[in-house]
């Protein structure tokens, strides 16, 4: 655990201009190495000292990491690109404003101008056990001291617990994935692409991350394709406050409804796993029903099944439930 | 008089500093040589420190000096058992500092920090005071669990018991069997009984039997607790984070060890403190010795993580009520019971006045106060905002409309039917009294401002998956003390210049006081010069700015002063002109005779003619009563101008408290809890009101306090490790711009009160309580009623409610 707070150790910085010079660093440095983008998830661990990196490479002045486009099956959005900058560009306003709604509650104005949404999207979970730099499983310990008879777990997983019972705190991941969004990641050898869906690992595949990325990988932009443009969305957090708090349970839904009937639907829950769920069972059951307060009711029900609430956490169920319904619904009740 | 002044807005004189960033903070502060210290927090709720070993930190380049509690002992003497020091030895909470290490960086002294080695005992540990006092709980001390003041015969002594309730008590004060609790006959230590209890009970038509639960919140201030030291031989210079200059000096022996003669505080600027920094900080003594230590002025700034752990919390209250009324609404019989969750250290107040809030409030004809404190492995208490009174009206308040709408009454009229008024006598009848308390006219206006018989209707209101709920609540508290003095100076260049010992944290009350006497002497404004936030320059026996006492009681002062200058003015005219002194008027900074303005003198030529005859006018001889620390702060002054300083000897027939009245509504989604405040007002009775841009400020800056400890701040600790986990602001969550509606309304009833010389009354502490126990009334509204009755009200806590779930923790259990 953490002796000192709030202050910074030595580390090597490293702030190429290129994605290859990043990557020829990160592969030289592999295990001992850091990707800072904004900071704003770094900054906490480093000064408490809790993860000790000797090399940092700063992906701030790599042009090619920032920016959004138009793309011929959508758009590509680079991974530094400033949240502010998705919540404010006209593009996807106009059609994929579900990205710019969830982009816009994350955290404060202040946050947002200095986050990016790369780093939205790869961010580290917010169990303040881990955080607090107790070793636990994810921390390369043997125990989790959030799932004791006592832990305070209020925060954490209802579903898909794997000796690690804390949650993917990440408001955009849900809207991409409800976007069926592909992550570009670039190694050494080269770029791959991966769904957003598949991006994020539990920890029953590796309980020390949270994505896929390789050590000596960066998560280079993010493309929406055009399938789901101005499509019926829907996203919703539920959080203490306004300001600066990350999702209880957050929910994202891309809808084709035609005269009243799901033609096709794509529907993501955050802060509920440790990844953001896909809720394929529910999309299934959705896809040519007419939508009813009923039909709703009956699919978020179906939702949650399997739930497994910690001591503290029960309330996540129906908190689930009832996002799923709005978010098959709408806000008001029809 | 020419009031004009008072009760008109102004540019407080240290706004352009603060919105220039020029201001300096104590941590703003640099000098030649200085050094940064870091701390070593205790990783343990409750230990020992058997062993430090700082061998390697002290060979590394650029430390310089590692303090410990046994360096304070020696410079300090010896701590009590049951003091709280700077640094210890037996820390009694997770995060409690142990040593401190000064180095050339902060980075270096962080690195020493790492390579010092602590052996540390681990003792028993409890967290919550009503575990603790279980059969076979555990001891938060090593004696027991609670801190007691004994009288003996030699005086009072502190000393700690161990408290233990019997298993049916407790049964009774938690619920069992499905049962929810009531009112518990355990051991309690504080004890006051008002009237006939038992009759009151039984003349009651309505009896309300309620656990409730309020949690400890801690103070966070936006500034932390930085503070600066250097030494110049014997005197010691202190450049803290305080709220209260003048009695940082006189508290100076007490907290650093150092006599007021050989201390000089400077702070000029303090980003709040809500009574955790009232005479300054428990670090203190860190810089303070750290800088005797190397020779070298010492910078220890405070993050935020450890503003969590020393900045102090208001004390949680696991408590119960059981209220008689009668079919009108009076309250008959009021039995009020708490247990104070006290921290390691002292002894706090807030579950005294909480009773004495309950008598004060609702006038009860008969009453019953029953507390208990007990000591727990948290961090130490201090007073927050209304001490005892926010607990107390966040936890009624909402009690009040379960009555009402039994006994088919108006919210607003149960309020007011058993409201206080002028004189009202309140606490454990030793004949204490109110002043004044315009509270009908408080409630009038808001009924008035809000609409009352239309905002009713939209309770209940559904919009899709929201209701409307709409709440009232009050809040009262001190508002006010006399007996300091005044100080003030008019110079050559026929300036008034105003020496003030209060702290500015910028509630502007420093300066807002100091109107007073340039309305008396008809000053304008352009011509005053406030001095403040420097013991080095001369400053006054004020009050601490703590308990909304500094606007009453410096009013008071400062128009003594001012009239002790008026008569030197007069009668230095007098002496030049002829005539007696009360032919003279002062008026348009001149001093002349009555109709011959011409025959007379400017301030400028009076204040030479003061230098020239020395004597009474110049500050060489003073009024007699005067505080040391004010003929300290003459002696500055002494020679440079006229001068007048003079006591508070006003008279005052009884407290002085001041109320706010409220209105919150809320929108309340069903489907996920999530609570929208749509509206607030407030209305209050403060006397005269100085300054009212200022005073809109603390009635809603009060309330946004208190709507995030209705619904956000909470500590949660690890039961099993003693070790809390919301120690930054997001996890700690208070309230934020984007919690509250963009407008907000308030009014003022401007009665004076007749024991002020301009009638003015304090304010600070009671907008939190308003605010807090109207949001909690208006869930209340929104959720259906016999369900507020804990704090904070969150997320999980609303929807389990909704859901008809039992909560996920058990409802008196603390830090949960």
């Amino acid at each position: 655990m953490a002796v000192i707070h709030d202050m910074i150790p030595d580390f090597e910085l490293y702030q190429p201009e290129s994605l290859d010079g990043a990557l020829e660093v990160l592969d030289r440095h592999r295990d001992t190495a850091w990707v800072l983008a904004g900071g704003m998830d770094t900054f906490d661990w480093f000064k408490d000292r809790v993860k000790r990196p000797e090399a940092v490479v700063d992906l701030g002045a790599i042009p090619e990491l920032s920016g959004i486009s138009e793309t011929d099956g959508g758009i590509e959005i680079g991974a530094m690109t400033p949240l502010t900058e998705v919540v404010e560009n006209e593009l996807v306003r106009e059609r994929y404003s579900i990205l710019a709604e969830a982009a816009e509650t994350v955290a404060t104005p202040q946050i947002r101008n200095q986050g990016t949404l790369g780093g939205n999207l790869v961010q580290d979970t917010r169990c303040w056990y881990y955080r607090a730099g107790w070793p636990c499983y994810r921390a390369g310990g043997n125990i989790c001291y959030a799932d004791t008879p006592e832990s305070m777990n209020r925060e954490h997983c209802i579903f898909d617990a794997s000796r690690c019972v804390a949650v993917t705190p990440s408001d955009t991941a849900p809207a991409l994935i409800a976007l069926d969004a592909e992550m570009v990641i670039r190694g050494r050898r080269g770029e791959r692409t991966v769904a957003a869906e598949d991006f994020f690992v539990g920890p029953a595949i590796d309980i020390t991350r949270m994505t896929v990325l390789q050590p000596n990988e960066v998560l280079q932009s993010v493309r929406i394709p055009d399938t789901w443009a101005g499509a019926d969305f829907y996203f919703e957090k539920v959080r203490d406050r306004n300001a600066w708090d990350f999702p209880l349970v957050n929910v994202a839904s891309a809808m084709r409804v035609e005269d009243g009937v799901v033609q096709d639907c794509r529907l993501s829950v955050g802060a509920v796993s440790p990844v953001p769920l896909r809720m394929d069972r529910c999309e299934e059951l959705l896809r040519g029903q007419k939508i009813s307060e009923d039909i709703a009711t009956r699919i978020a029900e179906l939702g949650v099944i399997g739930a497994k609430p910690l001591r503290h956490n029960g309330y996540k169920v129906p908190l689930m439930r009832n996002l799923i319904r709005r978010a098959i619904r709408g806000q008001a009740p029809v | 008089m020419a009031n004009t002044l008072v009760g008109t807005d102004y540019v407080p004189p240290d706004l352009i500093e603060k919105v220039t960033g020029r201001a300096r903070y104590a941590e703003d502060w640099r000098a030649e040589g200085m050094l940064f210290a870091k701390q070593l927090l205790s990783p343990m709720p409750h230990a020992r420190v058997r062993n430090i070993d700082a061998s390697a930190a002290l060979e590394m380049e650029g430390v310089e000096a590692v303090l410990t509690a046994d360096d304070l002992a020696e410079y300090m003497g010896e701590a009590g058992p049951l003091d709280e020091r700077s640094l210890t030895n037996h820390p009694k909470y997770e995060g409690e500092p142990v040593l401190a290490v000064a180095a050339t960086s902060e980075k270096i002294a962080a690195d020493a920090i790492e390579k010092i080695k602590v052996d540390f005992e681990p003792l028993p540990f409890a967290l919550d005071p009503l575990d603790s006092i279980a059969p076979g709980g555990a001891d938060s001390l090593p004696d027991g669990n609670s801190i007691v003041r004994e009288r003996t015969d030699t005086g009072v002594e502190t000393v700690v018991k161990r408290v233990e309730w019997t298993a049916e008590d407790l049964a009774t004060a938690r619920g069992s069997d499905g049962e929810k609790g009531r009112m518990p006959e355990g051991v309690f230590q504080d004890e006051w009984t008002n009237g006939d209890l038992e009759k009151g009970f039984a003349d009651a038509d309505y009896i309300i039997d309620e656990p409730l639960f309020f949690q400890s919140v801690t103070h966070h201030p936006m500034e932390p607790r930085s503070c600066m030291a250097h030494w110049e031989g014997d005197t010691c210079h202190l450049y803290p984070s305080t709220q209260s200059v003048a009695f940082t000096l006189l508290a100076g022996q007490g907290t650093v060890g150092v006599p007021p003669q050989n201390l000089v505080v400077h702070s000029e600027y303090t980003g709040g403190g809500f009574g955790s920094k009232i005479v300054g900080t428990s670090n203190m003594a860190v810089p303070v010795y750290l800088a005797k230590k190397t020779g070298k002025p010492v910078m220890h700034r405070v993050t935020r993580y450890e503003e969590n752990y020393i900045g102090r919390a208001r004390p949680g209250f696991q408590g119960w009520a059981k209220i008689g009324f009668k079919k009108d609404g009076r309250i008959s019989a009021f039995d009020w019971a708490v247990i104070q969750d006290n921290g390691p250290y002292g002894r706090q107040s807030d579950m005294g006045t909480s009773g004495n809030m309950v008598s004060l409030t609702y006038q009860p004809e008969s009453m019953r106060h029953r507390g208990l404190s007990i000591a727990t492995n948290t961090p130490p208490r201090a007073p927050q905002r209304a001490p005892g009174g926010v607990q107390m009206s966040a936890m009624v308040e909402p009690l009040l409309d379960r009555a009402a709408d039994h006994l088919g009454i108006d919210r607003l009229t149960i309020r007011q039917i058993n409201i206080a008024k002028n004189g009202a006598k309140f606490g454990d009848g030793e004949g204490r009294n109110v002043t004044t308390a315009y509270v009908t006219e408080a409630w009038d206006r808001l009924a008035e401002m809000v609409d009352w018989d239309d905002a009713k209707a939209r309770s209940g209101q559904m919009n899709g998956s929201k209701v409307t709920g709409v709440g009232l609540a009050s809040s009262t508290y001190t508002a006010g003390s006399s007996g300091f003095d005044g100080l003030m100076l008019i110079t050559p260049e026929g300036r008034l210049e105003i020496h003030t010992g209060i702290g500015n944290l910028g509630t502007h009350s420093f300066s807002d006081t100091a109107r007073v006497a340039a309305d008396l002497l008809d000053v304008p404004w352009e011509k005053v010069d406030m001095v403040w936030g420097d013991t080095g320059k001369g400053v006054p026996h004020t009050c601490v700015q703590a308990g909304s006492q500094t606007t009453h009681a410096i009013t008071r002062a400062t128009h003594a002063a001012a009239t002790d200058m008026k008569t030197k003015l007069q009668e230095l005219a007098a002496q030049v002109h002829g005539g007696s002194a009360s032919q003279y008027v002062v008026a348009g900074e001149r001093v002349y005779r009555r109709g011959n303005r011409a025959a007379g003198l400017s301030l400028a030529q009076a204040a030479e003619k003061a230098i020239e005859m020395g004597g009474r006018y110049d500050g060489t001889e003073l009024n007699e009563g005067l505080s040391p620390i004010t003929l300290g702060g003459a002696a500055v002054l002494k020679g440079r101008g006229l001068l007048a300083a003079a006591k508070d000897n006003y008279g005052r027939a009884g407290d002085v408290y001041s109320w706010v009245v409220a209105y919150a509504e809320i929108e309340l989604d069903k489907e996920t809890g999530v609570i929208e405040l749509t509206d607030y007002k407030a209305v209050t009775d403060c006397g005269t009101v100085l300054n009212p841009r200022s005073l809109g400020g603390q009635l809603h800056g009060g309330a946004v306090q208190g709507f995030g400890c209705a619904v956000g701040q909470k500590w949660v600790y690890d039961p099993q490790w003693g070790i809390p986990f919301a120690n930054r602001f997001y996890t700690a969550r208070p309230a934020t711009i984007l919690d509250v509606p963009l407008e907000m309304e308030w009014d003022a009833v401007n009665m004076p009160d007749p024991n002020n010389p301009v009638g003015s009354k304090g304010i600070g502490e009671p907008p939190m309580g308003a605010g807090c126990a109207s949001l909690l009334c208006a869930i209340q509204d929104a959720l259906g009623q016999d369900t507020v009755a804990y704090l904070p009200l969150m997320t999980d806590h609303i929807i389990n409610q909704l859901e008809g779930r039992e909560q996920d923790s058990e409802f008196l259990a603390a830090h949960t």
